[in-house]
């Protein structure tokens, strides 16, 4: 069942090749600056933008192949889409939204309702049915285009910046629903988003999209550490912390602690940008929270400014000026002072 | 605005714009209070309104049905893209509104009459001409009110988002089943005015008709028609039909109004 695409295809300035492959349960995270390409990709693999080259094909049956013959139209495609504005059907209660999948597929109103209150209750909306769309805020509206995809049981989800056009009070509860669903939906999901906490948060794997080709594909630690682009760097290669959170302090895996400003309880990630974390060759004085002495394990430089990756019991990648690599003598070996400040933490609820 | 306005124009102004009120507030008013209350009844009973009547209703909707089969295809056809050949047959359909229909009514006849373009190979195979028919009522009716459907259709179907109808293609929907789950209901505010506007036209279609179908009593003589002909031996019961059909269009244009009004 798993999506290989290795295709590609040309629209005014846009010229997009690219070869991936995404396993049955897997989330795979495209990301990218706008005009990448990432959606376009999408809408070629839901069969609403055909390809000039190459090939798409799920589970080895051929979706399309540029040929006219090969294509398989989106509606025979069994490709659930969510767009960024949900594009819920405005003139049709949300039941009848979530059933439309289903009815198009030959269930009765009866039966395709009733499946629709299942799901509608599973994203936590069951009271929401009868109500048109345009009475949903933006959080709902998107949970039911996701119970309206999952309903009519693709066998392949795809996610186009499902949090963008959701306001921030909302974006968290959405992502843990999101979460909930792509963990327990069996085909292979691939998500468009520009927000690295999402794609750390949803994806098991990540791919860096720029100008039409995938310029990076791996976890989001490899990712994250060995960042190939500039924008890749700024993007993606933030640093993440998996950890519980209690009383403003996020126990790591290796029973480290970081101190944040959050008043979450439970399992939690967060996000330092490389920027934020401070070197020192001497204990710094002053406010730092976060402070431990590590070691540089690699010195990397990337256009004007250099990634310095830590080890120890909190890996992190500093970036800092050539300036001061020069000043504080810094190179493969070197034990530093590593210093980030709580305020620079972003925290996400898991 | 109103603050917009020099005190000293605003007396002036409110007397323009009184007599424009009143221009098209005192014929509505001449027919209502000529009217012949008390014989109105047994008046539309008689057998010459109740045809004319009938055959109104016939054209009208005839040209309601021609709009709906023949229109929409057009409007769809002009909505899917841009290219001269859409331009050129969008100016076509646009000439009905502006032609003055007496033109309207020669040129069906030159193109269906029995020497017409298309009419005299028609009558000289089949031996049947269409003007001076209840069918050439219709074709008249449909002639002058298809184009307010098929523009109004045509507007509608651009403004439509077809990320919609993907979506549903997403949801396994084919074609047919978007377009008459989505498109339609989503557009429908625009089909029901440009309905509307096509059925409103075409009952009130007199000048086409006479020329192309004729005056026949019972065959071609629909109500404005008749109010016509009444006007010059019974005007009671010209006032009569001119109250039906005057009534008829206010209540078109409340049901239009609530077509037009924006969604909540």
């Amino acid at each position: 069942m798993s999506l290989q695409l290795q295709f590609g295809l040309t629209r005014g300035s846009l010229s997009l090749d690219l070869a991936l492959d995404v396993a049955d349960g897997e989330t795979l995270a495209l990301v990218g600056p706008n005009g990448a390409g990432k959606s376009s990709c999408l809408l070629a693999i839901a069969g609403l933008l055909r390809i000039d080259r190459g090939h798409i094909a799920c589970g080895g049956e051929r979706l399309d192949d540029g040929t006219r013959g090969a294509f398989v139209p989106p509606e025979r495609r069994g490709v659930g889409f969510l767009f960024q504005d949900h594009l819920l059907f405005p003139h049709r209660t949300v039941e009848d939204n979530v059933a439309y999948g289903l009815r198009a597929r030959g269930h009765s109103r009866r039966e395709a309702n009733e499946q629709a209150q299942r799901w509608l209750a599973r994203v936590g909306l069951s009271d929401r049915g009868g109500v048109l769309p345009r009475e949903l805020s933006g959080g709902q509206a998107q949970r039911v285009a996701l119970a309206r995809a999952l309903a009519s049981e693709p066998r392949v989800l795809l996610l186009d910046e499902p949090l963008a056009a959701v306001d921030v009070s909302a974006r968290q509860s959405l992502r843990r629903v999101l979460r909930e669903h792509l963990r327990s939906f069996a085909g292979p999901r691939l998500l468009v988003t520009h927000d690295a906490t999402d794609a750390f948060a949803l994806a098991d794997r990540i791919a860096v999209l720029e100008a039409g080709r995938i310029v990076q594909v791996g976890s989001a630690a490899e990712i994250g550490s060995r960042p190939k682009s500039r924008y890749v760097a700024d993007l993606v290669g933030l640093n993440c912390f998996r950890g519980t959170l209690h009383d403003g302090r996020l126990t790591l895996g290796s029973g480290a602690h970081l101190v944040v400003v959050s008043s979450h309880e439970g399992a939690a990630l967060a996000t330092a940008h490389p920027r934020t974390v401070a070197l020192f060759l001497e204990r710094p004085l002053g406010s730092p929270r976060n402070c431990w002495q590590a070691e540089v394990l690699a010195v990397e430089g990337a256009q004007g400014s250099v990634r310095i990756q830590l080890g120890g019991e909190i890996p992190v990648v500093a970036e800092v000026t050539e300036g001061s690599v020069e000043g504080l003598g810094l190179q493969v070996g070197t034990r530093v002072w590593v210093a980030i400040k709580a305020t620079e933490i972003r925290v996400e609820p898991e | 605005m109103n603050d917009a306005v020099p005190r000293h124009l605003r007396v002036p102004l409110a007397l323009l714009t009184a007599v424009a009120v009143a221009l098209f507030l005192l014929p509505l008013l001449g027919v209502v209070c000529s009217a012949p209350w008390s014989k109105l009844w047994t008046q539309l009973r008689s057998g010459a309104v109740h045809d004319a009547l009938g055959l109104s209703l016939i054209s009208s909707f005839g040209a309601v049905s021609i709009a709906l089969v023949f229109g929409l295809p057009l409007a769809l056809w002009l909505a899917r893209g841009r290219s001269w050949l859409r331009t050129v047959v969008r100016v076509l359909v646009t000439l009905p509104i502006v032609l003055p229909p007496i033109v309207a009514g020669i040129a069906l006849l030159l193109a269906f009459g029995r020497n017409g373009l298309v009419g005299a190979p028609i009558d000289r195979w089949f031996g049947w001409s269409l003007p001076f028919t209840t069918a050439a009522t219709v074709v008249a009716a449909a002639y002058m009110g298809l184009p307010f459907f098929v523009l109004s259709a045509e507007a509608g179907l651009r403004s439509f988002d077809r990320r919609y109808a993907a979506a549903a293609a997403t949801l396994g929907a084919g074609p047919w089943r978007r377009f008459r789950t989505i498109t339609l209901p989503m557009i429908q505010p625009s089909l029901r005015a440009g309905l509307l506007l096509c059925w409103a036209r075409a009952l009130g279609e007199f000048c086409a008709t006479q020329m192309f179908a004729g005056n026949l009593a019972g065959e071609t003589r629909t109500l404005p028609l008749a109010c016509s002909v009444a006007m010059e031996v019974d005007p009671e019961l010209a006032i009569g039909l001119s109250l039906i059909l005057a009534v008829v269009s206010a209540v078109v244009l409340t049901l239009l109004r609530q077509g037009w009004s924006p969604q909540r």
